[in-house]
């Protein structure tokens, strides 16, 4: 056995990533596990989309911290992102159907400006400038103007790259299990050598309750749809507010419009939510209901081809909100999953967080709405979170 | 919005109307009904694209089967099945104006092969074609009367790309084979014993012409400033420069397996998996053609044969007549590939900036980073355009090794359709009256 590090991360998607670089950049030795592609479980399958969401307060100022956080690092010229990380400052268009929806419009830009979110109130002709193809007589939209867009498998991989530059190790390994004893955590891996350190940090999304299952993280699969070039097709991010009305069915199948611009040019379209499903398998009909819903808004998306269909898997947790923190009943383990559907908005503020804790250091924002040991059955009230 | 679909029930549903596909249809026409499907706007597949009815109907002869045109053979062309359901036995299909479901008793795949392009410095210069491409063109109407082609690459397609550029007045300058003189004059000696009259004749040919056949030779740098001037090939160990107008390149065929694949029909290496009767391991399933492995016309008309034969019920005499000349031509099949298998250098051609993948401009310095094909994709983006890596996932497994580098997954749709064809069909039949 040896003591490799102070610090473990267990799986390299953009929540473990982004971890490791606040710990390595806080001084940390920092040791990074995973067997699979770098980004390649639910990173490699989401939209990118860095939004901030507002279904309850923990959720928005977690994203709200997040999506600061990704604008500092993308303002950081000692480190820039590089152009394949896509960085697109497009905004997102909440959009509004009906009168109801556009009561909602209201709402939304009272909660956000008196939080210092900048949005605009887009009345029905506004949205049909702002967004050409979509069709008219909708109610208007919300536009909110610090929403970006990236690519996540290659921030994921920047960000290790980065880790690796401060002298943290990358282990190409399963971990099997893990222990604590003592002020030490130990992980053992698929070769059969224990790493061990001060903590190790789960940011194991779905997989998480393979190794703590205890921890109740339950996939969510997605559908999504990427088309050839349409440069000037999209302009921003374009969300239907009804979403939160249809993916609210909570337990049932749903889907709802969301369309993305790529800096390709390409669209990405989106979405569906199924509970239940393992399979990772694209299954036609639920592909073709949320087509349709995308149709109903754009017709003319309808017309654009489609090269490839995928499904992704959110770690979704009862409450929907994330699960960042010590793992309950452990000492030196922490979790850093169950981010739903809005893993890659958030990592960066789960970062901070975890570091917060582990160095004795004061968080910007109020940790205890994310802590594990929350979680038990009687708060078991399904909520839903993240846009995609 | 308003996609129509169209629902079609059909007997025998065969994709693809290449040799294989006519050949099966043929033959299943003696006691079924048969729905020739295929993308391109006439029957002929690869290699009689733009060919005559008769010329067809002469062509695809075989024992004792049943008439090209015949009111139980229905053809429907310019439709391209994107995604197939075993289970279900139905097809999903787009048309330049609809969208189609088809369900089938029976299915035949004969859906070919494709060149292999492998990237070599300067490869996205204009002129530089595929051989089968350049060929396809120029009995499409591209004039070529004196320009000057070099064809470069591998295998007896190289003779007749040569023989058909030298018919419309093109000129010739080299053929450079890769493969190694002994293999090919092996292979010569095969070929008399296995009559590929096509091939024979155009070899001939070629020899009578006295357009240079080089063996051991293959490009390894375009040259040219605003299109192709020169093409430098390495022959026998020295760099050799010929000015010329076009390259007709091409290093072998792969098969078009993706709707099998998507099917669930079991692999054996890159080749579909098939019985003797030309079944694949879904029920209902035929498999013939380039897609079982890549053989050449008469493998595949035989194939495509059985497979008829099998679902037409022929008489047992006719099927095992098939069954015996596809053995002997599966033998060819296998001295063909032995003879031009792809040497070790051609891995090593690409240079860092060189563009391997074409969709999405990815170089071979970006992708030699990575240790397998979906870390590749996922950090580059190479494979991620509408070819879905069919012409770069196949240069891969010969530049690093087939192991990590196959196209890691194939998903429904198997080529870039519209968004509105994928709603409509995915939705419930009653959804769509
Ligand atoms: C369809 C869809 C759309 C989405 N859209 C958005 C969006 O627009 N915006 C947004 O913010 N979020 C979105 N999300 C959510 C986002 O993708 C996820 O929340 C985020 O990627 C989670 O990252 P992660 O690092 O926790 O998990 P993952 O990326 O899944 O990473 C987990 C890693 O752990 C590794 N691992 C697991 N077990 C072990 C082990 N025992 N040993 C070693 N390694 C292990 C795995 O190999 C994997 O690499 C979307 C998700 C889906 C499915
Ligand atoms: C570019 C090229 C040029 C060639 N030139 C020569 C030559 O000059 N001389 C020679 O001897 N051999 C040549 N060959 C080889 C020759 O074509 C094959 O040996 C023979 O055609 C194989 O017959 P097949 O029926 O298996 O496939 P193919 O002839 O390839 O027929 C397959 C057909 O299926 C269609 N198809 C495939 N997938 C779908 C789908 N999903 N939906 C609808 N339709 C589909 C294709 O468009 C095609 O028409 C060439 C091959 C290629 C690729």
């Amino acid at each position: 056995m040896t003591q490799t590090a102070e610090a473990i991360v267990l799986g390299a998607g953009i929540v473990g990533t982004a971890c490791a670089l606040e710990l390595a950049r806080s001084g940390l030795r920092v040791t990074i596990v995973d067997d699979g592609v770098v980004g390649g479980g639910a990173t490699a399958a989401g939209m990118g989309h860095v939004t901030v969401m507002d279904d309850s307060e923990p959720q928005f100022a977690l994203t709200r911290y997040s999506q600061q956080l990704w604008h500092t690092i993308r303002n950081d010229a000692a480190t820039p992102l590089p152009g394949e990380a896509e960085w697109l400052p497009c905004g997102t268009i909440w959009v509004a159907a009906d009168d109801d929806e556009m009561a909602e419009v209201h709402r939304k830009h009272a909660f956000y400006s008196a939080r210092a979110v900048s949005t605009i109130t887009l009345d029905s002709q506004q949205l049909a400038q702002a967004e050409p193809n979509l069709r008219g007589g909708l109610a208007g939209g919300l536009l909110v103007l610090e929403d970006v867009v990236i690519y996540p498998p290659v921030v994921a991989a920047w960000m290790l790259k980065q880790c690796e530059m401060l002298s943290a190790a990358f282990v190409r390994q399963r971990a099997t299990a893990f222990c604590e004893s003592g002020d030490h955590a130990e992980v053992t891996l698929a070769d059969g050598s224990i790493l061990s350190a001060d903590c190790v940090i789960h940011a194991t999304g779905t997989w998480t309750p393979l190794l703590l299952p205890s921890i109740p993280v339950h996939p969510r699969k997605g559908h999504l749809l990427i088309t050839e070039r349409y440069a000037g097709f999209l302009r921003h991010q374009l969300v239907e507010l009804g979403y939160l009305k249809s993916a609210a069915s909570a337990g049932g199948d749903s889907v709802a419009f969301n369309a993305q611009p790529r800096a390709t040019g390409q669209i990405l379209i989106g979405s569906s939510r199924q509970y239940g499903a393992t399979d990772s398998a694209v299954e036609p009909q639920m592909l073709a209901r949320m087509l349709r819903r995308a149709e109903e808004f754009m017709p003319e998306i309808g017309k654009l081809q489609g090269v490839r269909a995928w499904t992704g898997f959110r770690a979704s947790t009862p409450d929907k909100l994330p699960l960042i923190g010590l793992a309950p009943g452990y000492r030196n383990v922490y979790l850093a999953t169950g981010h739903e559907g809005l893993g890659i908005t958030t990592a960066t503020g789960t970062a901070k967080l975890i570091a917060d804790h582990i160095l004795g250091r004061t968080s910007a924002i109020p940790a205890a709405p994310y802590q594990p040991s929350r979680y038990t059955p009687a708060n078991d009230n399904a909520r839903d979170g993240g846009t995609a | 919005m308003n996609t129509s679909v169209r629902h079609i029930e059909a007997d025998v549903v065969i994709v693809g109307a290449g040799p294989a596909g006519l050949a099966a249809a043929r033959a299943a026409t003696q006691s079924r009904s048969v729905l020739l499907l295929d993308d391109n706007p006439a029957a002929g597949g690869q290699i009689w694209r733009g060919a005559s009815e008769r010329a067809l109907q002469s062509l695809t002869r075989r024992r004792e089967t049943g008439p090209l045109a015949s009111p139980r053979i229905q053809r429907m062309f310019g439709v391209r099945i994107f995604a197939g359901d075993a289970a279900r036995r139905a097809l999903r299909a787009e048309t330049a104006t609809g969208a189609l479901q088809i369900r089938y008793r029976d299915l035949v795949l004969a859906t070919g092969a494709r060149e292999l392009f492998l990237p070599v410095p300067g490869w996205t210069l204009p002129n530089v074609m595929g051989a089968g491409g350049l060929q396809a063109m120029v009995k499409g109407g591209l004039p070529i009367a004196g320009k000057r082609i070099v064809v470069a690459g591998s295998g007896p397609l190289l003779l007749a790309v040569a023989d058909v550029l030298r018919s419309k007045g093109a000129k010739v300058v080299a053929i450079a084979e890769q493969a190694p003189a002994r293999a090919v004059n092996a292979f010569a000696w095969s070929l008399l014993q296995h009559p590929a009259k096509l091939l024979q004749a155009a070899a001939l040919r070629t020899m009578q012409w006295g357009i240079p056949y080089w063996t051991d030779a293959w490009p390894v740098a375009c040259i040219g400033n605003q299109q192709l001037e020169r093409v430098m090939v390495m022959r026998k160990g020295r760099r050799v420069e010929l000015e010329c107008d076009y390259l007709a390149c091409g290093f072998g065929l792969v098969p078009n397996t993706e709707l099998a694949q998507q099917m669930g029909c079991a692999m054996q290496g890159d080749f579909v998996k098939v019985n003797d009767a030309q079944l694949t391991s879904q029920p209902h399933v035929y498999c013939a053609g380039e897609v079982t492995g890549i053989g050449g016309v008469q493998k595949s008309l035989d194939e495509g044969g059985v497979a008829g034969s099998v679902l037409g019920a022929a008489p047992v005499t006719a099927l095992a007549a098939l069954q015996r000349s596809r053995a002997r031509w599966r033998r060819f099949e296998a001295s063909l590939n032995h003879a031009f298998a792809l040497r070790p250098e051609l891995s090593t051609l690409a240079d860092d900036e060189t563009i391997v993948c074409r969709c999405e401009d990815v170089t071979w310095g970006r992708i030699r980073a990575h240790s397998h094909w979906l870390e590749a994709k996922l950090h580059t983006r190479c494979g991620m355009g509408p070819c879905q890596g069919r012409i770069c996932g196949a240069a891969l497994g010969v530049m690093r090794g087939k192991t990590g580098w196959q196209v890691e997954s194939i998903r429904e749709p198997v080529f870039p359709v519209r968004a509105e064809t994928l709603a409509a069909l995915g939705a419930r039949r009653e959804e769509n009256s």
